[in-house]
């Protein structure tokens, strides 16, 4: 499952473009994904350029 | 109050395909509301900001107060570091984004457009199966603002697009994953763009230095979706930085996705046109997004314009604007899209053998229409293609 790491992101859009489902949302300065919706196809872990999201056994999130 | 008020047009996203939108579209005298989720017009900058004169005079006239530096070379440094020098035949520009982000949204509010920043949009409002305004939050409010139309400009995101029922996403092959960073201290050519081309540094995507006056420069790199899976492109900027400029101050970074896609085949539905990266009209060679942001922005405004006063506001009529992009602004659109797709397929050894051949070729002799000319090697007309596209980028 994918997971946020907090504090790195730069809230350039280039995940919510690739999502699929449409499930991250990003605000001001505010990233947030909708886990109800989430797939978990971990496009967005691909394209982030510096990294932001891991890949986490689902009992860590 | 914006919020109690109905307008003919809303716009969603202040970059410059937004406020080229309003501008145009409150000139044509229609009455524009632009919401913007960020603080600032114009900040944070997510750009090389490069830009041509030419393209830039179809909208402005450029002004000295946002050009950081003139460009009248191009470089391109091969994998193994041959060096192509070129002579511009259109001189660019180096631009500081944040001065000129914010005089294009002067030019919208002078003409009449209301512009309102802190406005988060997250979903649309629909008369039947027509969009008729958005919804949002403003300072942690909710607002609800009803329009006739709207102009999704809220660029690489085009959630705006999606939720009228647009497929908006972006192929992972097609998304640039892109990081910049300023370097001060260094020194640099201020007259000139380099272009590194390499699978080393960026595979499927190419490596930039955008000189900002002769001791900056704007050095970033983007890696094609279909690579950066394996190594993120901060990975390979750092590396790159560490080997050219240890020694230099990192005044800012920057990262961004951008969709070097094919326009959207479909871009418009009743009540809604979306304009600029929204609808992936980023010259897919190059990556430059500034000029085909502004000239789909013009034209979505003007046509809003023209719905407004016509009284149709149905994806009928608004497919004109689609018309008007794909015979103006689009006219190259799907060749540059080839260009990248054969360029992006080459080795390092093609693109060696490409770079000595011209390398052949004196110097001075080097105008883009003589290499073309001249150049009689491997695949002459393609690196010719790549930098003409560059040239004008
Ligand atoms: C690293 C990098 C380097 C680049 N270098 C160059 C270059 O040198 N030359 C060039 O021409 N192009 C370059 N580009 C591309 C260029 O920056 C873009 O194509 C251009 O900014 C697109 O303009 P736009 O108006 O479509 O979108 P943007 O400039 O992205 O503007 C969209 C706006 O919409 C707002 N928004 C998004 N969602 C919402 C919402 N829900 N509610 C309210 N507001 C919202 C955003 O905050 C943003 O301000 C580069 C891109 C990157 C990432
Ligand atoms: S894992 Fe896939 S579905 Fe989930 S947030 Fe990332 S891109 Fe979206
Ligand atoms: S791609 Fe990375 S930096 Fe950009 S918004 Fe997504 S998580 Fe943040």
């Amino acid at each position: 499952m994918i997971k946020i790491k907090p504090g790195k992101c730069d809230f350039c859009g280039c995940c919510v473009a690739v999502c699929p489902v449409d499930c991250i949302e990003l605000k001001e300065a505010d990233i947030s994904i909708d886990y109800n919706i989430c797939i978990d196809c971990k496009l967005c872990l691909y394209i982030c350029p510096i990294e932001v999201f891991e890949d986490v056994e689902t009992a860590e999130v | 109050m914006w919020r109690q008020r109905k307008f003919d047009l809303i716009v969603v996203g202040g970059g410059p395909a937004g406020t080229t939108a309003a501008r145009y579209a409150a000139k044509a005298g229609i009455n524009v509301l632009l919401l913007e989720k960020d603080r600032d017009i114009g900040v944070p900058v997510r750009c090389g900001e490069a830009a041509s004169d030419e393209g830039l005079r179809i909208f402005v006239e450029p002004d000295p107060r946002w050009i950081k530096s003139v460009i009248t070379k191009l470089r391109l440094i091969s994998p193994n570091g041959r060096t192509i020098d070129v002579d511009l035949k259109q001189k660019g520009y180096i631009l500081d984004r944040r001065i000129f982000d914010y005089d294009l949204a002067q030019y919208a509010a002078v003409e009449g457009a209301q512009i309102v920043c802190k406005a988060y949009v997250d979903g649309l409002l629909f008369d039947g199966d027509k969009v008729s305004g958005v919804k949002g939050e403003y300072l942690g409010e909710p607002f609800e603002v009803k329009s006739k139309l709207v102009i999704g400009a809220d660029g690489v995101e085009s959630r705006v697009g999606r939720w009228a029922g647009l497929n908006t996403v972006v192929k992972m092959k097609d998304m640039e994953s892109a990081i910049q960073k300023t370097i001060s201290g260094i020194e640099v050519n201020e007259h000139r763009f380099d272009f590194y081309m390499s699978r080393e540094w960026a595979p499927g995507g190419y490596l930039w230095i955008f000189p900002k006056g002769p001791n900056a420069a704007n050095i970033g790199l983007a890696v094609s979706g279909k690579y950066s899976r394996f190594r993120s492109a901060q990975r390979y900027l750092d590396d790159f930085l560490q080997k050219t400029f240890p020694d230099g101050s990192v005044v800012s970074t920057t990262v961004g996705g951008v969709p070097c896609d094919k326009t959207l085949k479909k871009f418009i539905t009743h009540g809604l046109m979306l304009a600029g990266d929204s609808a992936h009209m980023v010259n897919p060679m190059t990556g430059g997004g500034i000029v085909p942001g502004m000239r789909g922005g013009m034209l979505a405004g003007e046509t809003a314009a023209e719905a407004i006063k016509e009284g149709d506001t149905s994806e009928k009529y608004l497919n004109r604007y689609a018309k008007k992009w794909h015979k103006v602004g689009g006219r190259n659109h799907e060749r540059f899209y080839s260009i990248k797709e054969t360029v992006s397929k080459l080795t390092d050894e093609e693109l060696n053998s490409i770079c000595d051949a011209v390398e052949k070729i004196p110097p001075e002799e080097r105008t883009i229409g003589k290499v073309f000319r001249k150049a009689i090697f491997k695949k002459p007309s393609l690196l010719v293609d790549v930098m003409k596209v560059f040239a004008g980028v």
